[in-house]
């Protein structure tokens, strides 16, 4: 009970971020608090096959990337009036190219994630990485989408009832679409598909003792979590207005998973406070340094070999359940 | 005919760079266990190293061991302070803290030495070309790069099947338990291996110097290759990593040099340049995926 009311505040405060922006006089927070909740959006799916379903994905900027790029594609198409591959009319609606993202992301992760799972361990993080890697070089490479340079979004997605260049009305939408999410997120861990998810992470034998067949559940998570990370990766390109191979670097892959563990691994909320806390971290650095990766390559070192359980064990810490 | 005699050359050139960090990275990751991200920081220090020198002192020599030097110490100082901490932990905290390391020797990397590319000049004894066969003249330097790889391959061969030390790294490989339970010190046999693979990294950064530039971020785009080469020839095998370098040098190579002629003739010439490149940069990826479909394990799985 207690837990519930303490997130129904967290969350109207959320809500207020703009307002109480707007009166501290710094404007800003909105656009930094915009791209937590889409960062937020893409670990928390990445923790439903890293957390849950223990299966170290080292790739997931692919799908991040994916989802920006088929915003910025609709896009392009729908400026010049030309189809894509003389089929798909080109838009800025941005129901429409949400879903567009979330089908590329998904359809991509079925076919990787159909590849990538038939190995463990060590060659799963791999064969991961080294996928994403593919799609990076494919995109630095097609000149006709901007190559390595990148494409600019002079509009951002047309959304029904909302005024998408307003910021906060921008940030409102994330912030929904990430709540929806979580909920969805949530309740695919609580389900059968969830326990046999989590229960193939302790032990694969056990499953295949029970007659389960755990391949399909983590390819399906794998997908799942592919869509959720092209999702993250439109809205962020309607936050930013640019898309460009950067949202693929392998870098990013790592920032998404640092999101994870510094927030908690397998928690519901973990990844949710490892975004704002990595976003807010790399933000305050940059404020201070150009290096700033120069002070947080060790303070990540520092949190992987002494904070175990991230920053959801601390707030269980302080409040017991 | 010459062209393609070049090509292959180049292929294996390629090859023996990426043999050799990935000769390294199999052995840490077989014996201890262990994935290290920061591989690729010790090829970067050691070419640092040694480009710097070389500009300093204009000995070859002097900057050779320069950049062996500063490899095999920032490779111990990083297994005595990190990476032995993290040996009984899953990979995905390994994954972790080694990309902090990266992060953090990137960035130190930038602080001392900018972020304009280094160039290094060959060394003047190997500087002219070699026939190969009458006709065809070819870098004496790359040559003597292929050399060394086949030195290095063999220097290893001779070490890990002929020595004692090499049977002790062979059990630890297979029976890591069993070897400490019979007394040997397996901390001192980890501090070595782990200093051998940033002596062979440090070598490889320091070779590849005058063919690439010396710059930043220079580490992890050979890491992610040489990840391909360790998964297509099975991990923790040396003599897969020697199969798997080569096949993906060539494979690169070639690419890179017959794709852009072939997508001319079906598009227009800078498009097909840019596609090529990039369809180049894809093979070895797909190379990969090819040889998983057909054996998960690798070519040479080593705990098979």
């Amino acid at each position: 009970m207690r837990d519930r009311i303490l997130l129904l505040l967290l969350l109207l405060a959320a809500i207020a971020l703009p307002w109480l922006a707007e009166a501290a006089g710094s404007p800003a927070t909105t656009g930094l608090a915009t791209r937590m909740a889409i960062y937020a959006i893409a670990a928390a799916s990445l923790n439903l096959v890293l957390g849950y379903g223990g299966l170290v994905s080292f790739g997931h900027a692919a799908y991040f990337g994916l989802g920006g790029y088929a915003v910025g594609i609709l896009y392009a198409h729908w400026r010049s009036g030309e189809a894509f591959l003389g089929l798909i009319p080109g838009s800025i609606s941005l129901p429409v190219t949400l879903g567009a993202a979330m089908l590329a992301g998904g359809v991509s992760a079925a076919i990787l994630g159909a590849l990538s799972l038939r190995t463990r361990g060590v060659q799963f993080i791999m064969i991961t990485l080294a996928f994403a890697q593919m799609l990076f070089f494919l995109f630095v490479s097609l000149k006709a989408y901007g190559g390595d340079e990148g494409l600019s979004i002079r509009r951002r997605g047309e959304f029904p009832g909302l005024d998408l260049r307003d910021a906060a009305q921008l940030y409102w939408l994330c912030l929904g679409i990430l709540v929806l999410w979580l909920g969805l997120l949530r309740r695919v861990a609580h389900s059968r598909f969830g326990q046999v998810l989590a229960g193939a992470r302790q032990s694969e034998r056990r499953m295949a003792a029970l007659g389960v067949a755990v391949y399909p559940y983590r390819l399906v998570a794998f997908i799942l979590s592919g869509m959720g990370a092209a999702l993250a990766g439109a809205l962020m390109v309607n936050a930013l207005r640019f898309v460009s191979p950067d949202m693929m670097h392998w870098s990013k892959s790592g920032e998404l998973m640092i999101m994870v563990i510094l927030g908690g691994l397998g928690t519901a909320l973990g990844p949710v406070l490892g975004a704002v806390a990595l976003v807010g971290l790399e933000y305050g650095l940059s404020g201070l340094t150009e290096h700033w990766q120069f002070i947080l390559g060790p303070i990540l070192l520092l949190v992987v070999m002494f904070a175990r359980g991230g920053l959801m064990s601390l707030v269980r810490r302080l409040l017991p359940a | 005919m010459a062209l393609l005699l070049e090509q292959c050359l180049n292929g294996v050139q390629l090859g023996v760079m990426l043999f050799l960090l990935a000769a390294g990275l199999t052995l840490v990751f077989g014996i201890m266990g262990v994935i290290n991200l920061a591989h690729g920081s010790l090829y970067m220090i050691g070419a640092f190293a040694a480009a710097w020198v070389a500009a300093r002192t204009g000995s070859s020599i002097l900057a050779l061991l320069a950049g062996l030097a500063a490899a095999a110490a920032a490779g111990m100082a990083m297994e005595y302070v990190v990476l032995r901490r993290l040996y009984a932990r899953g990979h995905l905290d390994q994954v972790l803290a080694t990309f902090g390391l990266i992060l953090f020797f990137n960035q130190g990397m930038t602080l001392l030495f900018g972020r304009q590319p280094l160039f290094v000049d060959i060394p003047p004894w190997l500087g002219g070309a070699v026939e190969i066969i009458p006709g065809v003249p070819y870098p004496a330097y790359r040559l003597a790069i292929i050399a060394m790889g086949g030195l290095v391959a063999f220097g290893l061969w001779f070490l890990i099947q002929r020595t004692r030390t090499g049977m002790l790294v062979r059990a630890g490989a297979t029976h890591r338990d069993m070897v400490r339970a019979l007394g040997v010190d397996i901390r001192l046999l980890y501090t070595l291996v782990f200093g051998l693979g940033a002596l062979l990294a440090g070598l490889a950064g320091v070779m590849a110097g005058p063919i690439f530039s010396v710059q930043v971020g220079m580490g992890e785009q050979i890491l992610i290759q040489t990840f391909v080469v360790i998964v297509i020839g099975g991990i923790g095998s040396v003599r897969g990593a020697m199969a798997g370098a080569l096949v993906v040098g060539l494979t690169d190579t070639l690419a890179r040099a017959y794709l852009p002629a072939a997508l001319r003739g079906v598009m227009q010439g800078p498009d097909a340049d840019a596609l090529a490149a990039g369809l180049a940069s894809m093979g070895v990826y797909f190379l990969m995926a090819v040889v998983l479909l057909a054996r998960p394990r690798g070519l040479f799985p080593a705990h098979a």
